[in-house]
């Protein structure tokens, strides 16, 4: 018992996708300009993580060897279209402002990296804690990292005004200010984990 | 179970079976979504109509047309009618040139021509710069402002291009393509409409007898 729940803390800072494995990095830096898209975000991750990895530790013994990456490929992309079209009929403003990034969880490297690393290799209840574990280390990331560039950029937390707009430094919500952001947060997380 | 081994017939018969499963399962989900995706989309659009025209009766939907702009694109306009009588209509404009492409803003134009409201569907612009365009060019303030002018006597411009719109700050490029939108919808609007067709056409000469002067003077400052 103590072993699955280390399984699901594993993600969350041990082995944080974002902070620790830097995985992922793409829609880590595109979509998080605001702390609601990072959260989207992240959210739609776990998902695609938690389904990709509890079917695939389940069809592992019938998938063989050597044609194992595109029938994780497969897998991965069946699940991703799915969540794709449900955003769009159901949560149609998070979809619009996610646009391109959703269809590009396929080539996410967590997902993958976690099918090859664990789920192939481990029990189908394992395998979902992991991907709950590691979805939730994502979401956290991201969310964290959107807030900061959105307080830091517009001066807005969730879309509440903390301070006045003019006081945001712009280049937080740019591309070159989640670089900076990211770096800080990498730099702290390190810290924390010697302790 | 033991694991298969990678024989030919093992491979062929796994991915097989794989894609078959998952075709399925897109073809289940995509009967399910492409329903409620068709409404949320009309709905958007629906709301945007209602935002940028004063009160209709009809439904502008239903009654759409395709109009052909000066330069030779057709939009789709969505004409707003009140006890019979045309209120204004809202037109349904897009620009390749934004920053980052695509621009779709739909604009609504009184009975007059007047530009009563806009509003973005789609862009993909900078974030807090380009982006600000929803908001920008309602804000009255100094030039921003573009609800209540008329195009009757031209298209609108940026100041920088000798205009009288003052563009986004830092986003010259995207306020340009904005407007040029606007005067696309315009001349979708004005083209469509018989009775001023001729006053459509003294426009575009204008502009053109404008856009000419314009180039001169740049050669000359070039020189």
């Amino acid at each position: 018992m103590n072993n699955k729940v280390k399984i699901l803390t594993n993600g969350i800072l041990r082995e944080n996708p974002i902070f620790v494995l830097l995985l992922g990095m793409c829609p880590t830096l595109g979509t998080t300009s605001s702390a609601i898209n990072g959260l989207g975000m992240g959210l739609a991750t776990t998902f695609v993580l938690i389904c990709t990895n509890t079917v695939i530790s389940a069809l592992k013994n019938l998938i063989p060897d050597q044609v194992r990456i595109p029938a994780y490929i497969v897998v991965i992309a069946t699940f991703v279209t799915v969540l794709q079209m449900c955003m769009e009929a159901y949560v149609p403003s998070l979809y619009a402002s996610l646009g391109i990034f959703i269809p590009l969880i396929v080539v996410n490297c967590v997902i993958l990296g976690r099918a090859e690393a664990f789920a192939a290799k481990k029990s189908v209840f394992s395998s979902t804690l992991d991907g709950i574990g590691m979805g939730l280390g994502f979401t956290l990331a991201l969310t964290l990292l959107g807030a900061i560039r959105e307080l830091l950029g517009t001066g807005k937390l969730f879309s509440f005004t903390l301070v006045p707009e003019e006081y945001g430094a712009l280049i937080f919500v740019l591309a070159p200010g989640a670089f900076i952001a990211l770096g800080y947060l990498i730099a702290l997380v390190n810290k924390i984990r010697k302790v | 179970m033991a694991k298969l081994k990678s024989t030919l017939p093992n491979m062929l018969l796994s991915l097989t079976i794989i894609c078959v499963c998952a075709a399925g399962i897109l073809a289940t989900v995509n009967q399910q979504t492409s329903g409620p995706i068709a409404l949320s989309k009309a709905a958007a659009l629906e709301n945007a109509i209602k935002e940028v025209t004063p009160d209709f009766d009809n439904s502008p939907l239903a009654e759409a047309y395709k109009a052909v702009t000066s330069d030779g694109d057709s939009l789709l306009i969505y004409p707003a009618t009140k006890g019979g009588q045309s209120v204004g209509v809202a037109v349904e404009s897009f620009t390749m040139n934004g920053f980052s492409g695509e621009i779709r803003v739909i604009v609504g134009f009184d009975a007059d021509g007047k530009l009563l409201n806009y509003s973005v569907l789609q862009h993909a612009e900078t974030p807090g710069l380009g982006s600000k365009m929803q908001e920008w060019f309602r804000t009255d303030k100094n030039k921003q402002s573009v609800i209540g002018r008329s195009l009757a006597d031209g298209n609108l411009s940026v100041t920088k291009d000798g205009g009288n719109v003052d563009a986004i700050t830092a986003s010259t490029i995207t306020s340009r393509a904005f407007l040029q939108t606007i005067n696309r919808a315009y001349s979708a609007y004005r083209g469509t409409d018989a009775a001023t067709g001729a006053t459509s056409a003294t426009t575009d000469a204008t502009t053109e007898a404008t856009e000419a002067t314009e180039t001169t003077e740049e050669g000359g400052e070039n020189e």
